[in-house]
């Protein structure tokens, strides 16, 4: 309560909302204010939108695992280009006191025939043993049985429909088959995945029918290793003592780390990054450009009026102060439409591209800084005009 | 109220450099109304501008509401401007506040007053100056007279001891002219509220306490004329 005296004077010692009427008495440039505003605020949004989104689309699939820690061999550079390593190796971690369990998977692009129209494209192909847990969810356990029959596979319904009308088949009842590599495979079942960023669909296979459909994968290799702790144990220790007790031929990394490696290679790598933080700045610059004219223009129109105001006794920093409450509430106001634009086409491209792409608080707080940042700039370089009202000029 | 004493101006600078006013010697009492007149370029809105704390005084002695004003800081003199009310040529209104807003302006430079003791004082200024009626007005919706008198409501509302006006009848018709000038005398008698106009005007001369002519940068006292008989 004892705010509320407080609120009350301040209230009390309000002025006339100078910076609102300044704003609102001219509709017209209001409006071509905020449509620029908005417009860089929509292109940062979706810029932004696009590069985190493609940066956690690379690891739909990491994030799945069932693990603790990771092995992977250190020629491996990502999820497309996965290098083999001795299964051997995973097999030696359950030395280690605090090794719980582990899986040995393999993980590589195979050539997928839509069973439809016949074209084929690339899809990721996981073999595992059945028996072992692979994923978090606990449903892949009963689904899995039916890989231990030859030639099955799981496939992932969320694969992207040029894959064929995969799912759709099966769930009719419809027995689906498909060729990869030559080979024939059945549909033994869906999996509900995620495409990610390296893979646009998902099959899973049992090892051995892995080893049937990649003939050239060199026995006893395998591409991930799985490695799940006891409760309790701490992975730093662990990751320490396999790193000095396993051979150079492997890496250890936390399931972390795994889904780090894979961010980086597509932050790194590639020129993603720089593209949609090329196309945010475009965004931010035009909207520096318009707001700064619309604000420049705004002063200068008026200038004979704030010098009135400074005849009358009212302060530069005050008059300064009206020209910065309008760059604030440009930003304000600008933002709003923004931000309920984005949320729109965020799931526009959700539904389209089936890339995990939402609306976080961190990048609504940033697109916001930087509207802030893009108005009070402008504004800051629009003050300098008011330099030139004189006063004295005005008799 | 207002002292100037042997009050010289310059403009430009080396050899543009141009005297405007030459030994200028002026008092004002309290509540005394004085007219300034003289040939358009002889210096008279350079006067005003050096009494109203618009200007640096370059030299010479100018003391206005008890504060000198050689050597004044930029500061200083924004404050003096706070307690002298101006009235310009133009009726140099804000375009986007309405009539009683625009009148707020001036009330909202006094200290410690709530929004709504300001904002009524506003609104009985309006009445004082016959714009009850007309307080939601923008300035583009106002005749040149009613925005003439939306000035002085606006330059009245800050309390001011000394008024300064520059021609503020310049853009009126002979009507109108005769009544702003005659609201402007009488308000400013009720504040006891000092008043320095310059008006090129021979038609509202009788209006003064006192006439001041101005020719070439100096003063010279002139009689008061009688006023116009009524027709
Ligand atoms: N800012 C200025 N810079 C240079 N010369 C000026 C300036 N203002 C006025 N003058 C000149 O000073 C003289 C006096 O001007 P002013 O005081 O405006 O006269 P009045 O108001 O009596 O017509 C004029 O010749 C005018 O051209
Ligand atoms: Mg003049």
């Amino acid at each position: 309560m004892s705010g509320l005296p407080g609120l009350a004077a301040i209230w009390s010692r309000r002025k006339i909302p100078l910076s609102w009427l300044l704003l609102t008495r001219q509709p017209a440039r209001l409006a071509v204010a905020l449509a620029g505003i908005s417009f860089a605020g929509i292109l940062m949004f979706m810029q932004f939108g696009f590069r985190d989104g493609l940066f956690d689309a690379s690891i739909t699939v990491h994030k799945l695992f069932d693990t603790d820690l990771v092995l992977i061999s250190p020629r491996s550079s990502s999820s497309v280009s996965m290098a083999g390593f001795p299964r051997r190796r995973l097999v030696q971690t359950l030395a280690d006191p605090d090794v719980a369990g582990i899986t040995p998977v393999h993980w590589n692009l195979v050539l997928w025939r839509n069973p439809k129209d016949l074209s084929t494209r690339s899809i990721l192909a996981l073999g595992f043993e059945p028996g072992d847990p692979l994923f978090t969810d606990p449903g892949l356990a009963a689904k899995a049985k039916v890989l231990n029959q030859r030639g099955r596979v799981l496939f992932d319904e969320l694969s992207r429909p040029e894959f064929g009308p995969v799912a759709e088949w099966f769930r009719e009842g419809r027995t689906v088959e498909s060729e990869i590599g030559g080979k024939r495979v059945r549909v033994g079942g869906l999996v509900a995945l995620g495409v990610s960023f390296g893979a646009d669909g998902n099959i899973l296979t049992s090892s051995e029918t892995y080893q049937q459909l990649l003939p050239n994968t060199p026995p006893g290799s395998i591409e991930v290793g799985l490695i799940r702790l006891r409760p309790g144990s701490d992975p730093a220790v662990v990751i320490k003592r396999l790193k000095d007790s396993l051979p150079k031929d492997v890496n250890v990394l936390t399931k972390q780390g795994f889904m780090d490696f894979e961010k980086d290679y597509w932050r790194n790598s590639t020129a993603i990054g720089f593209i949609f933080t090329l196309g945010a700045a475009m965004g931010f610059i035009v909207g520096c450009v318009i707001v700064y004219q619309i604000l420049y223009s705004d002063v200068s129109d008026h200038l004979p009026e704030y010098a009135t105001l400074m005849a009358m006794g009212y302060r530069l920093p005050t008059l300064l102060g009206v020209v910065a409450r309008e760059g604030l509430l440009l930003a304000l106001l600008g933002y709003l439409p923004a931000y309920a634009a984005g949320q729109g086409l965020y799931s526009l491209v959700r539904s389209a591209t089936r890339l995990p792409v939402y609306m976080d608080t961190p990048r609504a707080v940033l697109v916001f800084s930087l509207i802030l940042v893009m108005c009070m700039g402008s504004a800051g370089m629009a003050m300098r005009r008011l330099g030139d009202a004189d006063p004295a000029e005005i008799f | 109220m207002v002292e100037v004493e042997g009050l010289c101006h310059w403009y430009g600078s080396s050899e543009m450099r141009r005297q405007v006013l030459q030994q200028v010697n002026l008092t004002i009492q309290p509540g005394e109304v004085v007219l300034l007149t003289g040939p358009s370029g002889c210096g008279k809105t350079t006067l005003l501008t050096l009494v109203g704390a618009l200007r640096q005084v370059q030299q010479g002695h100018v003391r206005v509401l008890g504060q000198d004003l050689n050597g004044s800081s930029r500061r200083q003199r924004q404050q003096l401007r706070q307690r002298i009310g101006m009235i310009f040529q133009g009726h140099n209104l804000l375009r986007c506040l309405s009539a009683e807003q625009n009148v707020q302006m001036g009330s909202d430079l006094l200290p410690n007053l709530g929004y709504r003791a300001r904002r009524d004082q506003a609104r009985e200024w309006l009445r004082a100056v016959g714009l009850g009626d007309h307080l939601d007005k923008l300035p583009h919706g106002l005749s040149g007279g009613q925005k003439q008198r939306v000035a002085i409501a606006r330059a009245l509302a800050a309390h001011p001891r000394l008024l300064l006006a520059d021609e503020p009848t310049a853009a009126l018709d002979k009507q109108s002219g005769r009544e702003v000038v005659d609201l402007l005398k009488r308000l400013a008698r009720e504040q006891h509220c000092a008043v320095l106009m310059v008006t090129h005007d021979p038609r509202i001369l009788d209006v003064a306490d006192r006439l001041v002519q101005m020719e070439d940068g100096r003063l010279i006292a002139a009689p008061v004329p009688e006023p116009e008989p009524a027709l």
